[in-house]
C-alpha cells in the first residue's frame, strides 16, 4: 500500500457562530478507541493464517496493512480529539442539529429493531414486520397506535404476498403457516 | 456505427412491453422514494434493491435504470420545495430553487429542473454510450498492476481530495476495507476476521452494508435530531415554463451538462464540484436583464445549470462504473453492489461478456429518462404531497423496508442483525463526521484490490517490480503523487487563505453577498 499517511488533521473546524459545549469530545475518543481495537483484532486474527503454497503475497498482507493503518489512524484521531478536534455532524432534511441528541428515541428504535431480529424467525415476517412498523412509529412520537398497527400489518402482509407472488420468493410464514 | 447498431439492438430488448413496464415501474418507484424527505438517491436505490430480486437480470437492470434516474430526480424536487437539501449534490439547486418557490415560481423551478435533467441525462447517457465501450476495450488490455493502481487512485481521490477532512476520509476508507476483509480468504479459503461466526463465511453482503449505512443509519441519526417544527412546504401546481424561462434555461442546461459529465466520468467525480462550478458560472454570466430576478432572489439559471450538471454527472459516473467496475459516488457504489448481486462480475470485461445486457441497460437509461419527463411533469403535485407525510410513519416505513430487504435476501435473521449493526455504524459515522463514500468504496474495492495485488505479484513471483511493470500503472502512480503532494506544496507557496473547497468558496461568497 502506498497510501500516504494522512497529514496532521486540520485543526478543529471551529464552529464560530454557535459554539456548543467546549472541551474534549469524549464520545469521539471512545469511537476512535473502538476502531483501534477493531484494527488490532484484524491484525491478531491474521497471525493465525497459513501462507499458501506458491503464494508470495498470502492472506496476511492485507489484514496486516489494514489493521495496522486503522490502529495508527485511531491513535492520530485520539490525539487530534484531545487537542480539540470536533466532528461536523451530518445535516439533513429532517435533521435539526440545534437540538440535543435524543437518545431515548434512538434507544427505543434500537430495541424495536432488535426485537424484530429475535422474533422474525419464530413469528414470521408478516407478523414482525407489522410490529416493527408500529413500534418504530411509536418510538418516533406517533400516538396513533391502532392505526399504525393496522398500516403495519397491511404493509407486512402485502409485502409477504408481493415477494411470494410477484417475485417468487417465499418468505417464512412463521406462526401464520397455513393461513397466508 | 457499430455502436448505433448495438444500441438499436438494446432498444429492441428494452422496448418489449414487459421491459417497458419494468422501466415505468422503476421510474415511478424511484421518484416516489427519492421525493420522500430524508431519502437521497443512494438510499432510494439501496432500499429498492430487493424489489428486483426475483426478476431476470435484464429486466432487473432495466428497472434499476429507472430507479436510478427517478431517485436522482426525486431528490431535486425535495430540495426545491423544502429548503433543506439532503444530498450535497442538491445544495446548489436548492439555493435558487427554494427562493423561486417562495416567490411563487415553484412550477417554473420544477419544470426547469425536470427538463434540464432530461436534456442533461440524455446527452450524458449518449456520452456513456460513446465513451464507455472504447474505454472498456482499452481497459481489457491493461493488466493487474494497472488495475491495482487505478483502484488505489480512486481510493486516494475519494478519501483525501473530496470531503473536508483527510483524516476522516481515510478513517472511512479503512473501516470499509476492514469490513471487506471479513469472510473466507479468496485464494486459500481460510476464515479471516470472522469473529468465529460461520454465517460470515461468504463475506458481508455489500447490499446489507449499504442499506444499513444509508437507510437504518440515517433513520437512527434523524431520530436523534428529529425536527419538531414541521418545515414549510410550498404548494405547487403542474410545472410549466414561459417563453422567457425557456430562453434563460437552455444555455445553462447545456453548460451544466458540459461541466457535469466529465466530472462524473473521472474517478474523482461526484456531483458536488460540477454543480458548484455551474452555479458560480451561471451567476457570473447572468448580468441580470430588465425585469429578471437576480441571483439570490430566485434566478432560474441557478436551478437550470446545477440541476443539469447534477444529472450529467450522474450519467458520467456510469462510464467508470460500466467500463472499469469503479464506482465514484455513493449511488453508483450501490448500483455496483446491485450488479454484483445479479451474479455479474463488474469490470473491464463486462461489456464484452454481457453485451446484450449492457446495451439493453444503456437503451433503457435513455427510455427511462424520457419516461421520467413524461410521467413527472403531470405528477409533480402528487409528489409534492408526499413531503407532508408524517415523519414517524416515514422513518418507520424506511426501517420496515430496510429490514425486509435484508431479510428477504437469504431469509436469515442473522442478516437483519447485521443490518442493525451497520445501522449503528451508520449512526456513528454521521455523529463523528466520517464520510460514507470512502467507507462503502473500501468495502467494494478492498477485496477486488487484494485479488489484483496477488495476481500481479504471483506473476512476478513476489518481486515488487510486478507492480510497476506496466506504463499505465506508472502514470497512475504519478497522478496519485501529484494529487497528494500538490495541495501540500500549494498551501506552502500560497499560504493566504485561498478558498479551495466548494464549502469554503461558498462561505466566502455568502459573506460577500451579505456585506
Amino acid at each position: 500500500m502506498s497510501t500516504t499517511s494522512p497529514e496532521a488533521p486540520t485543526p478543529a473546524p471551529a464552529p464560530e457562530e454557535k459554539a456548543p459545549e467546549r472541551g474534549v469530545d469524549v464520545g469521539q475518543i471512545v469511537f476512535a478507541g473502538v476502531l483501534g481495537v477493531a484494527g488490532a483484532y484484524v491484525v491478531v486474527d491474521a497471525t493465525s493464517l497459513n501462507i499458501g503454497f506458491a503464494d508470495p503475497v498470502g492472506p496476511r498482507l492485507f489484514p496486516y496493512v489494514i489493521g495496522g493503518v486503522l490502529i495508527a489512524l485511531s491513535a492520530i484521531w485520539i490525539v487530534a480529539t484531545l487537542r480539540g478536534d470536533r466532528a461536523e455532524p451530518e445535516d439533513g432534511e429532517d435533521v435539526d442539529l440545534d437540538q440535543k441528541s435524543d437518545f431515548a428515541t434512538v434507544g427505543k428504535l434500537a430495541a424495536v429493531l432488535v426485537a424484530n431480529v429475535l422474533l422474525v424467525g419464530v413469528l414470521g415476517w408478516a407478523v414482525t414486520g407489522g410490529l416493527l412498523f408500529a413500534g418504530a412509529a411509536w418510538s418516533l412520537g406517533s400516538r396513533t397506535l391502532v392505526r399504525d398497527l393496522l398500516v403495519g400489518v397491511v404493509l407486512a402482509v402485502l409485502s409477504w404476498y408481493f415477494f411470494y407472488v410477484a417475485l417468487g420468493v417465499p418468505l417464512s410464514p412463521g406462526i401464520l403457516d397455513g393461513i397466508l | 456505427m457499430e455502436t448505433l447498431s448495438l444500441l438499436g439492438g438494446g432498444m429492441l430488448d428494452a422496448l418489449t412491453p414487459m421491459n417497458l413496464a419494468w422501466a415505468c415501474i422503476g421510474v415511478l418507484l424511484g421518484t416516489f422514494v427519492g421525493v420522500l424527505p430524508g431519502v437521497g438517491p443512494a438510499m432510494a436505490v439501496a432500499l429498492l434493491l430487493p424489489v428486483t430480486y426475483g426478476l431476470d437480470v435484464t429486466s432487473a437492470l432495466i428497472m434499476f435504470a429507472g430507479i436510478y434516474y427517478g431517485g436522482m430526480y426525486g431528490g431535486s424536487t425535495t430540495s426545491i420545495l423544502l429548503n433543506t437539501p439532503g444530498e450535497s449534490a442538491s445544495v446548489m439547486t436548492a439555493l435558487e430553487g427554494n427562493k423561486m418557490a417562495k416567490a411563487g415560481r415553484a412550477a417554473q423551478a420544477l419544470a426547469t429542473a425536470a427538463i434540464g435533467s432530461f436534456v442533461a441525462g440524455t446527452i450524458g447517457t449518449l456520452g456513456v454510450i460513446f465513451f464507455a465501450p472504447p474505454l472498456a476495450e482499452f481497459a481489457v488490455q491493461i493488466g493487474a498492476p494497472s488495475y491495482f493502481a487505478i483502484m488505489l487512485l480512486s481510493m486516494v481521490l475519494v478519501s483525501a481530495v473530496l470531503g473536508a477532512s483527510k483524516l476522516r476520509g481515510f478513517l472511512g476508507l479503512f473501516i470499509g476495507l476492514a469490513i471487506g476483509l471479513v469472510g473466507l480468504d479468496g485464494s486459500t479459503a481460510q476464515p479471516r476476521a470472522m469473529l468465529g461466526l460461520n454465517q460470515l463465511a461468504e463475506g458481508i453482503d455489500v447490499v446489507v452494508v449499504a442499506v444499513g449505512l444509508f437507510a437504518v443509519g440515517e433513520a437512527l441519526w434523524t431520530a436523534a435530531h428529529l425536527r419538531r417544527k414541521p418545515l414549510q412546504i410550498i404548494p405547487v401546481g403542474r410545472p410549466w415554463m414561459g417563453k422567457d424561462d425557456w430562453r434563460r434555461s437552455w444555455k445553462p442546461w447545456l453548460r451544466g451538462t458540459a461541466l457535469g459529465f466529465p466530472f462524473g466520468a473521472v474517478p474523482a467525480g461526484g456531483a458536488e464540484t460540477p454543480t458548484f462550478l455551474s452555479y458560480v458560472a451561471e451567476r457570473k454570466l447572468a448580468k441580470g436583464g430588465k425585469g429578471r430576478e437576480k441571483f439570490g432572489e430566485g434566478a432560474i439559471e441557478g436551478v437550470a445549470g446545477p440541476e443539469a450538471a447534477n444529472n450529467a454527472s450522474a450519467a458520467g459516473t456510469l462510464v467508470p462504473l460500466l467500463a472499469l467496475g469503479l464506482p465514484v459516488t455513493a449511488t453508483s457504489a450501490v448500483m455496483l453492489a446491485a450488479i454484483q448481486g445479479y451474479g455479474i462480475t463488474p469490470g473491464p470485461t463486462l461489456m464484452t461478456d454481457q453485451p446484450d445486457l449492457i446495451w439493453a441497460l444503456l437503451a433503457s437509461l435513455l427510455i427511462g429518462n424520457a419516461l421520467l419527463l413524461i410521467l413527472n411533469l403531470p405528477l409533480a403535485p402528487v409528489w409534492a404531497k408526499l413531503l407532508r407525510i408524517p415523519r414517524p410513519q416515514l422513518y418507520a416505513g424506511i426501517l420496515f423496508f430496510a429490514s425486509l430487504g435484508a431479510y428477504a435476501f437469504r431469509q436469515q435473521p442473522f442478516d437483519v442483525a447485521l443490518l442493525v449493526v451497520f445501522g449503528a455504524l451508520g449512526f456513528a459515522i454521521r455523529r463523528f463526521g466520517i464520510p460514507v463514500l470512502p467507507l462503502i468504496l473500501g468495502v467494494i474495492l478492498g477485496p477486488l484490490m487484494e485479488a489484483k495485488l496477488r495476481e500481479a505479484l504471483d506473476l512476478s513471483s513476489g518481486d515488487l517490480s510486478g507492480l510497476f511493470n506496466e506504463p499505465i500503472a506508472l502514470i497512475v502512480y504519478a497522478i496519485i503523487v501529484i494529487v497528494v503532494v500538490a495541495p501540500l506544496v500549494w498551501s506552502r507557496v500560497a499560504p493566504t487563505a485561498t478558498p479551495t473547497t466548494p464549502h469554503e468558496v461558498l462561505e466566502k461568497d455568502r459573506q460577500e453577498v451579505g456585506s
